[in-house]
This record gives structure tokens, C-alpha cells and sequence, in this order.
């Protein structure tokens, strides 16, 4: 896009280091790898640089909830990052800490450093993750501090204060890493990557880093009985925590307490890195103290002898309730400054990166004077994602799961490319390699619809190579043909020779599409009405309190709530059709009145 | 874009009802019940029929897109005012591809969509939409607090399960979760459809039609309430007494007022009381009142309601036989005033008949069919196919057919489900 940007971090080699489990994607965050992808954002590639064990979870199921995963050599992911960071033209990073913003009235215009220069910008974004003051727990003991290590940043959470935004505390917890070479991996079930791994990034073609297995161990009664035994000692039982953790990330002691009835819970055993011999045991995160964390390691089938290299701990944290911000990530009463990442209110690398891009590309707009790029719920997660954060909050961590998108079916991982890369293009977000490949991708996957599409067949004449029809005499082109359960391409091959020449990549995305054909035609019209929602409106200041007709408290809600859009405002709770005609009306009536 | 139709006339006894269709089809589907159209704009006596039959004879107009209300094709019937011709117009339309009953206030919205309303129709649009708004309401609290009420709780309970279980085995693969749901889904579903199919076969719906409309009695502890109750009903239904705060619940009591069906409702005395159990039931009668179709005040001479009467309520002052006969006093032990309120009461009704009933059960009908259609359709992708994101499709457009009735369901009350039901988080 072609802005001039400057990232300060407090310490260089900080960046692209992964401080929670060395992991990529999954069910509905893979989605959002493939659409940062899409939109030529780096994540997808550096992790398929960096990938040691590709799955792709779901493999069984149908492709709209496929989710490729994969386990990242924390080493390789940090260096690639950071050396495509310092490759980025435009780019600038600089080694330092940001204690304060540059105000211009009530609009920020950069940001006050450390060593007490200034940088002046048109647009800043302010990415804290946990240090917005964090507080990290083992134990009873708790300290200062952003994740094992760093310091937290105190001085910026005071002028953030000063906004007066909406804050609340969550927490998260890490389990402790072991040393893999203390591990007895003989006795434990292995877990292999799949055979064809599924990369995430549209440009990769083949894995890059040597491949590994994970391990799988679980606790047992044991284990069990000396955390049950020590739950005072645990940070969050011990009543040191206020902060909200994620339901689907319990700590152990949570399991061993709310699931009292299973006597066993697993454990996958992830290495860190091909050449590391840290192992993170994916499952049993904790804020116990160190002593009580070897005894129940020490309980577990494999981990007998095992040490412990950093002790598990929960870390606490603020963060701004993301109803303040606009769909472009902007704060509402902060112009010029953008929030994304936890500071949201999210968990996980890839809510934070789809956050940036967000916030990234929005800022630059903003300062280059270009229309913002919004996404909507109809087109993306990424679009799932910034609605729900600003029109619901959150109330534990924000992840994302593949159920939280009602379309589904037509926002799948396989057409993140289709659906999003010709809006980079159209904002200028996209390199010469990635529009080249994917413009020849669109040509060859208009040929082959198109040839699928230009002949079609009787039900007897798909009979003839074993596709069973009702004898309905309706004649149904090989596209819907392809739509039916169990029919395959080669079986359409059979029937029109012509369909060889389309290659396989091809093949299988025609097969995708087709699949859930008929599902997406009857989501439309919904799509339809979502879109044409969205694109009214609804100005910051719009006046909810002397629109007649309304109740006071439809009123009062919606003027807490602030819509962006009618189709924001028709998720307030108690809305009716007939209020939202009624605001519409409003909206309409106010933009003649300016045009007038 | 969906054709869409609806009762325009307030309905009741008036001699003529008119429904109006706007959106591609609505020529189409007027002309499918009565024949040739006439030219736009000029109207035609048509002889109007359904699949199974004669209708109605009624008056046929059309209007031209781009020369209508809503800026779309538009098509109006005039219809004898009968709820049951209308009632069956209705039925007929609906069963038509891509037709549907319109939601409150789409017309105005595709008016204005369309650029067809100029800046005095909105703002005069206020009273209409917040009659709308408080139907609305007042049709979702009477759901929710009568029978039906219950039966749509067991539905929501029992799809959320469904939903959640489906959920479970997706967004959470690789965690401890079961990996065969689809028995306890299939059961669910099926417990369901079973409800769902019951009630729109018109058991639940004919019982609504005999329950007619609510009359609440409101009123102090001791005015006679219960008193004028068993008057009206010819026979000693509630517990009358002497003593203040007898009627501690809500006692209804059917009946036939006038030729309409009515259900009476006895409520508790209000007046701040420390007794808990009296304490609820005022709480209750504020309650029930507050959603009846119409409320009758009863008041001692000389005191106001105990709470502000709306415009169509009725104010009596009571023991007309002690206080003396008067306009506007009625008297339970004597009979005086009765027949002048009942006809008061039944006049108002009369007014309101249809607006809420004939719309209600068919959107309601509609909805229970639409409904249906997809859970067929979920329990035939898991029999046959076993494609769970597609299972899960048609179920969330199950839920979604029935949010009038079950309330909206969304994905927050399926991850409470999965992670009370799942220990996630491997």
C-alpha cells in the first residue's frame, strides 16, 4: 500500500517469538491463516517454513471444516519472521520502548519513546498482548511482568487510563516445558503428521523443516490426587487470580475439579523444534507452585524422570473492551489510534495476526487517505471475528471456532483465495508473485466451471457411467452432476473426455465448490440481507434520542451499543423489523438533508 | 428477493379486508388465484380460488414496479372482511414458491430501500412502527407465559443439545470429546419433530383459538374483583370472601362473551403486602395484566387505578349497589351495569379480532412447517450421509424458523453446552 511505517519493540529478537504452545492453526484459526494469507500477510508462509508436524484436523469431515494445523520450530518461526520483517520495504523497526502517546487535540499523532524522542504518525496501532499489566502466577507467588522474562508496561497502561476506556482482566495460563530428552518415549503413543501435509500459505508447495512426531501420554489418579491435594496452592484456587480464563483452555487443577468424574485426561507431548529439546505438554497448564508441578509431571506415564526446564504459570492481564472500536479496529473516541491483539480481549496467534491485518491495513488507509477496508461476516472469519468483538465484547478470551461463522459452508479454508485475495488486490495489499499465481489459478478455475457447465446430460447418459439418477428426464450439466453425493471426477471424465485437461489442484477445488452448491444458493438471499444492511451506515453521532417510535429501552441500548451498520443494529438485543425501518428511515432522511 | 403478503386492512368487522403482495412474483401468484389480471391500476371482480377451491369473490389490482408503494410489482385483493376467507387467502399464498407472510414493517422498509416514500410519509411512519413494536412484544410474552411457552422451551432445550453435540465433534476434534453423537442427536431431533409436527397440526393452535382472547380484572384487594368475575360466568369460579388478599394466584376462567371467546382472568388484589406468598401473586397479576388484551380496572369510589390504564382499558367503579347507580359503576350482586360491559368489553375485542390471531397462527403455522422441512432434512444428511457441517446447517435453519417461538439461539449457548457437557482444552 505503500505507507511508512515504524514498528518499536522493546527488544528486536522479541518478535515472532511464540510464548504460548509453538503451534499454528487448527479448526477456524487455520481459516484465518489461509485469509491473512489471501491477503498476502506473512503468517501462512512463515509457517509453513517453520512447520515440523502438518494435520489437518477434520480430514474426514467435509472441506468447510477442514482446519490445517501445524507444529512450528519455535527457532526457525522467530528468525523467518523476523528476517521478512527486516526485508519489508517501508518498514523500520526500532529497539525501544513506547511510553506515551503524542497527542493533537483529542486525536493521537504518535507516540512519546523511551529515550524521549517522538515519532509522528497519521495512524498508530497499539499491539500489548499480555503486558498491559500483566501479572504472571506460580503458586502463591506472583510478580510483574508481560510473559517469562519481559518486563510489563505499567507507564502505558497509566496513559491509557487517561482515555478512560473500558477495562477488564483476563488470564491464561501455560503449562510447564519439559526437557524432551528426559522424556521416555518409548512407552508413549506416537502421534505422526499427515502423510500429505496441507500447508496454509496459497504460495508454498512443499514442507521446508525436517518433520517430527508428537507424543501422547495421560494423566491418571495419581496425578489427580496431588493436584487435588495442593489446589490451595494453586494461584487460581488460592484466590490470587481475578482475571477470566477461556473455558476451552482449563488448567488442570480445573479439570481435576470439574470433571472430578474422569480419572484421566490427555496430554499431547509437542516438540519445540527439531533441534530443541523443549517439549510443551499440551493439557496440563497450571499456576501450581514448581514442587507440586515436578510431583504430577513426575506421576505420568513417560515423564518419570523428566525435568522440568520452566515452570508452568497463569498470567493475568488488562485488556479494553473491544465494544469501543470501530470495524476498522480504530477507538471510536481515540482517532488515530488503533488496538489489535489481546489487548481485544482474543487469545491465539492468529485471532492477533487477523487483528493486525485488520488494524494494519486500515491504518495505512487511514493515513494515506484511502477508503477504509472493512470485512464482513458474509466474506471472512476475519469478518466473524471484528463483529463479534464489536458488537458482543468478550467475556472469557476470544478464540475462534469454526461454529462461530453462520456461512460456513462458503467460508471455507480451501477459498480463503477467492473470497479475499480480489479485495487485497483492490486495496493494494497484494505483491506482483501472489496476483500473477492467483489471477492464473482464477483463469484455469474458470475454464474447467465453465467446461463442466457447457454440456449436460440425462439421467440415463450418467447412468452409463454408474452415476444413479431419478429418472426425472431434467438433463444436469457435470458441475451439478459433481454436486451429488459419491459422484467422482473420473466418472465425469468418463462421460466428457474434454474434462481430463483440467488438472487436479483444479479438479479438487471444482469438487469443493460444487459440494456445498445448493447449501450457499439458499444462504444467499441471507447474504444478500446482510450485506445490504451493512452498507447503511450509521454515523457515530447519530441521535437515537429523539427518534419517535422507538421504546426507551430499545433506545437507551442502542445508544450504549453504537452500531456501525443496520445489520450491527439488528443484533441489539429486543431489536424488531420494525424499529430497524424505522432508523432507516432516520438515516435516509438525515443523508438527504445533507445532500440538500 | 422474496414476494411478500400481508393482511394491509386492520382486520375485525369491517366489511372489506384487503391483503397486499409486493415483490417479483405478486402478479404471478394473483393471478394463479384469479385469473387474468386487469390493466395496472384498474380494478376487476375476480372470482378468487385456492388449489382446493372457491374463496371469495373480491376486487383484483395491480400496480407496476416503480409505480407502487414499495417501488415494487404490487398486487392488492379486496376481500369480504371474514377472518376465515382471509385466514385462508393467507394459507394459499403461502404455500407459494418463494412467497412468505411479511415481517412487521418490510413494506415501509422496501418503500424506503426503493426511494418511494417521501420525507412526511417517515416521519409519520413513528405510530405505526411502535404499534407494531408493542404487538410484537406482547405476542412474544404470551408465548413465552402460556402453554405453548413450555412446549417451545423443551424444543430450544432439546436443538441446542442437538446443535451443541454436532458442534462438539467439529470445532473440537481433536480433544476428548465422543465421536459418535449422531444416535443422541437423531433422538433429539426426532423428539422434535414429533412436537413440532403435533403442534401444527393444529392441537396446540386450535387449543389457542378456543382460549380467544385475555381480559385481565385488576384492581385493590376486596374492590370485587372475583365477585364481578362470577358474575360474568354465571357461577362461583373463584373463592370470594370478605377477607382482603383471597385471590392470591392468577384464576382464569373461559367463557363466552358476546359470541367471542374469552378468558377471564382473576387477579390478586394490588397493594404492598408483606405476606410472601401474596407478595407473588400481586407480582404475577401485575404480570398477566400487563399482557392481556385488555384490561378491566375495578375501583372503589373515589380512587384511582393502581396503575395507569391504557387507551383501550376499561374503568368501572364497583358496588354500584352500595354507592348508588351510576354511569360508569357496575355491581356484581345486582347485575347492574353488566350487560353495558360486557358489550363494552366485547366491542373493543371485536376491534382487535384478527390483528394479532390470524397473522400470529399463520406466521406460527408457517414457521412450524418451515421448521420441519429442515429437521427432515438434518435427519436425512445424518442417516444418509453422515456430512456433520452439513447436519449442522439445516438444524441452525431450524432454529432459526423457529425464533419467533423458541426465542434466537446463537452459537454462545452451544459452547456453553459443549464445554458443561466436555472437559475441552487438551
Amino acid at each position: 500500500m505503500g505507507a511508512r511505517t515504524a514498528l518499536v519493540t522493546l527488544r528486536k529478537d522479541g518478535i515472532g517469538v511464540m510464548s504460548c504452545n509453538p503451534a499454528i492453526g487448527g479448526l477456524g484459526k487455520g481459516h484465518l491463516v489461509r485469509e491473512i494469507d489471501a491477503m498476502d500477510g506473512v503468517m501462512g508462509r512463515i509457517a509453513d517454513r517453520a512447520g515440523i508436524q502438518f494435520r489437518l484436523l477434520n480430514r474426514r469431515k467435509g472441506p468447510a471444516v477442514q482446519g490445517p494445523r501445524a507444529q512450528s520450530d519455535r527457532k526457525i518461526y522467530r528468525t523467518a519472521m523476523l528476517a521478512e520483517l527486516e526485508g519489508t520495504p517501508n518498514l523500520t523497526i526500532l529497539e525501544d520502548e513506547v511510553t506515551d502517546f503524542v497527542m493533537n487535540g483529542g486525536q493521537v499523532s504518535g507516540v512519546a519513546l523511551n529515550g524521549a524522542d517522538t515519532l509522528t504518525a497519521g495512524a498508530t496501532v497499539l499491539t500489548t498482548g499480555t503486558f498491559l499489566r500483566g501479572v504472571i502466577h506460580i503458586g502463591d507467588v506472583s510478580r510483574p511482568g508481560g510473559r517469562m522474562g519481559d518486563r510489563p508496561s505499567v507507564r502505558l497502561a497509566e496513559r491509557i487510563d487517561d482515555f478512560g476506556l473500558p477495562l477488564g482482566r483476563l488470564k491464561t495460563g501455560t503449562p510447564p516445558r519439559l526437557d524432551g530428552r528426559t522424556i521416555n518415549w518409548d512407552v508413549l503413543e506416537e502421534q505422526p503428521g499427515d502423510d500429505t501435509p496441507v500447508l496454509f500459505s496459497f504460495l508454498s508447495s512443499k514442507v521446508m523443516a525436517p518433520q517430527v512426531s508428537c507424543g501422547i501420554t495421560h494423566t491418571n489418579e495419581e496425578t489427580h490426587e496431588i493436584i487435588r491435594a495442593n489446589l490451595n496452592r494453586s494461584a487460581m484456587y488460592g484466590g490470587h487470580i481475578d482475571g477470566v480464563g477461556p473455558r476451552y483452555c482449563p488448567s488442570i487443577e480445573d479439570k481435576v475439579v470439574r470433571f472430578a468424574e474422569k480419572t484421566s485426561h490427555q496430554i499431547f507431548l509437542e516438540p519445540e523444534g527439531a533441534d530443541d529439546p523443549t517439549v510443551y505438554p499440551n493439557g496440563i497448564s497450571t499456576s501450581l507452585p514448581q514442587d507440586v508441578q515436578e510431583d504430577y509431571v513426575h506421576s505420568i506415564r513417560g515423564l518419570e524422570q523428566t525435568e522440568i526446564v520452566q515452570p508452568g504459570y497463569a498470567i493475568e492481564y488488562d485488556y479494553v473492551d473491544p465494544r469501543v472500536l470501530d470495524l476498522r479496529l480504530q477507538l471510536k473516541s481515540v482517532p488515530g489510534l488503533f488496538l489489535a491483539g489481546q489487548i481485544n480481549g482474543t487469545t491465539g496467534y492468529e485471532e492477533a495476526a487477523a487483528q493486525g491485518l485488520v488494524a494494519g491495513l486500515n491504518a495505512a488507509a487511514s493515513s494515506l487517505g484511502s477508503d477504509a477496508v472493512q470485512f464482513s461476516r458474509s466474506d471472512s472469519y476475519i469478518g466473524v471475528m471484528i463483529d463479534d468483538l464489536t458488537t458482543r465484547g468478550v467475556t472469557e478470551p476470544y478464540r475462534m471456532f469454526t461454529s462461530r461463522a453462520e456461512f460456513r459452508l462458503s467460508l471455507r479454508a480451501d477459498n480463503a483465495d477467492q473470497r479475499l485475495t480480489p479485495k487485497g488486490l483492490e486495496v493494494g495489499c497484494i505483491g506482483d508473485e501472489r496476483s500473477r499465481r492467483f489471477s492464473d489459478k482464477m483463469e484455469r478455475l474458470e475454464a474447467g466451471r465453465a467446461l463442466m457447465e457447457s454440456t449436460s446430460y440425462s439421467p440415463k447418459e450418467a447412468l452409463s457411467v454408474g452415476i444413479k439418477l431419478s429418472q426425472d428426464g431434467n438433463r444436469r450439466s457435470a458441475y451439478q452432476l459433481l454436486s451429488l453425493q459419491d459422484v467422482s471426477f473420473d466418472q465425469l471424465e468418463a462421460l466428457d473426455p474434454r474434462l481430463c485437461s483440467v488438472d487436479q489442484g483444479i479438479q479438487d477445488q471444482l469438487a469443493k465448490d460444487a459440494l456445498y452448491a445448493s447449501y450457499i444458493l439458499r444462504q444467499e438471499k441471507d447474504v444478500e440481507a446482510i450485506r445490504r444492511d451493512e452498507a447503511h451506515a450509521i454515523p457515530e453521532d447519530f441521535g437515537y434520542g429523539d427518534l419517535d417510535g422507538l421504546s426507551s429501552e430499545l433506545r437507551s441500548k442502542l445508544s450504549a451499543a453504537r452500531p456501525a451498520n443496520l445489520a450491527q443494529a439488528a443484533k441489539v438485543e429486543g431489536m424488531t423489523p420494525a424499529a430497524l425501518t424505522l432508523l432507516l428511515a432516520r438515516l435516509r432522511r438525515d443523508e438527504r438533508k445533507k445532500s440538500a | 428477493m422474496d414476494t411478500i403478503f400481508a393482511q394491509a386492512t386492520a382486520p375485525g368487522k369491517a366489511g372489506v379486508a384487503i391483503v397486499r403482495l409486493s415483490g417479483p412474483r405478486a402478479w404471478q401468484a394473483v393471478s394463479e388465484l384469479s385469473g387474468p389480471l386487469p390493466a395496472p391500476r384498474r380494478v376487476a371482480l375476480r372470482t378468487i380460488a385456492g388449489p382446493e377451491g372457491v374463496l371469495d369473490e373480491g376486487l383484483v389490482l395491480i400496480f407496476e414496479e416503480g409505480a407502487s408503494f414499495t417501488g415494487e410489482k404490487v398486487a392488492e385483493l379486496q376481500l369480504h372482511g371474514s377472518t376465515a376467507v382471509v385466514e385462508a387467502v393467507l394459507k394459499v399464498l403461502s404455500d407459494m414458491e418463494e412467497l412468505r407472510s411479511a415481517e412487521p414493517g418490510e413494506f415501509t422498509r422496501r418503500a424506503l430501500e426503493n426511494g418511494c416514500l417521501d420525507l412526511a410519509q417517515v416521519e409519520g411512519l413513528a405510530d405505526l412502527i411502535d404499534a407494531e413494536t408493542e404487538a410484537q412484544r406482547k405476542q412474544a410474552q404470551r408465548v413465552l407465559a402460556g402453554e405453548l411457552g413450555e412446549k417451545a422451551e423443551a424444543w430450544r432445550r432439546d436443538l441446542i443439545r442437538a446443535a451443541a453435540l454436532i458442534e462438539a465433534t467439529i470445532d473440537f476434534a481433536d480433544e476428548e470429546v465422543p465421536t459418535d453423537v449422531t444416535p443422541e442427536v437423531l433422538s433429539l431431533l426426532h423428539d422434535v419433530r414429533n412436537g413440532l409436527s403435533r403442534e401444527a397440526a393444529g392441537v396446540g393452535i386450535a387449543e389457542r383459538v378456543r382460549q380467544g382472547f385475555e381480559v385481565a380484572i385488576v384492581g385493590a384487594p376486596n374492590v370485587g374483583k372475583s365477585s364481578l368475575l362470577n358474575a360474568l360466568a354465571g357461577r362461583e369460579a373463584a373463592i370470594t370472601s370478605e377477607v382482603a388478599g383471597t385471590t392470591r394466584d392468577v384464576i382464569e376462567v373461559r367463557m363466552d362473551l358476546a359470541g367471542l371467546p374469552v378468558t377471564v382472568l382473576d387477579t390478586a388484589g394490588l397493594r404492598d403486602t408483606d405476606d410472601v406468598v401474596e407478595t407473588i401473586g400481586v407480582e404475577r397479576a401485575r404480570e398477566r395484566a400487563a399482557v392481556a388484551d385488555l384490561r378491566v380496572f375495578l375501583v372503589f369510589l373515589g380512587e384511582a387505578p393502581a396503575f395507569p390504564p391504557g387507551p383501550k382499558d376499561i374503568v368501572r367503579v364497583s358496588k354500584a349497589d352500595v354507592v348508588g347507580e351510576a354511569a360508569g359503576r357496575v355491581s356484581a350482586e345486582t347485575g347492574y351495569g353488566l350487560t353495558d360491559l360486557v358489550a363494552e368489553i366485547s366491542g373493543k375485542l371485536s376491534d382487535m379480532l384478527g390483528r394479532s390471531s390470524v397473522a400470529t397462527r399463520e406466521r406460527h403455522r408457517i414457521a412450524l412447517e418451515r421448521a420441519m422441512d429442515f429437521l427432515d432434512a438434518a435427519n436425512q444428511v445424518l442417516t444418509e450421509r453422515g456430512d456433520m457441517e452439513v447436519a449442522a446447517e439445516e438444524i441452525r435453519s431450524a432454529i432459526r424458523a423457529l425464533e419467533s417461538l423458541v426465542g434466537r439461539v446463537d452459537v454462545e449457548m452451544l459452547l456453553d453446552d459443549i464445554f458443561a457437557s466436555f472437559c475441552i482444552g487438551k
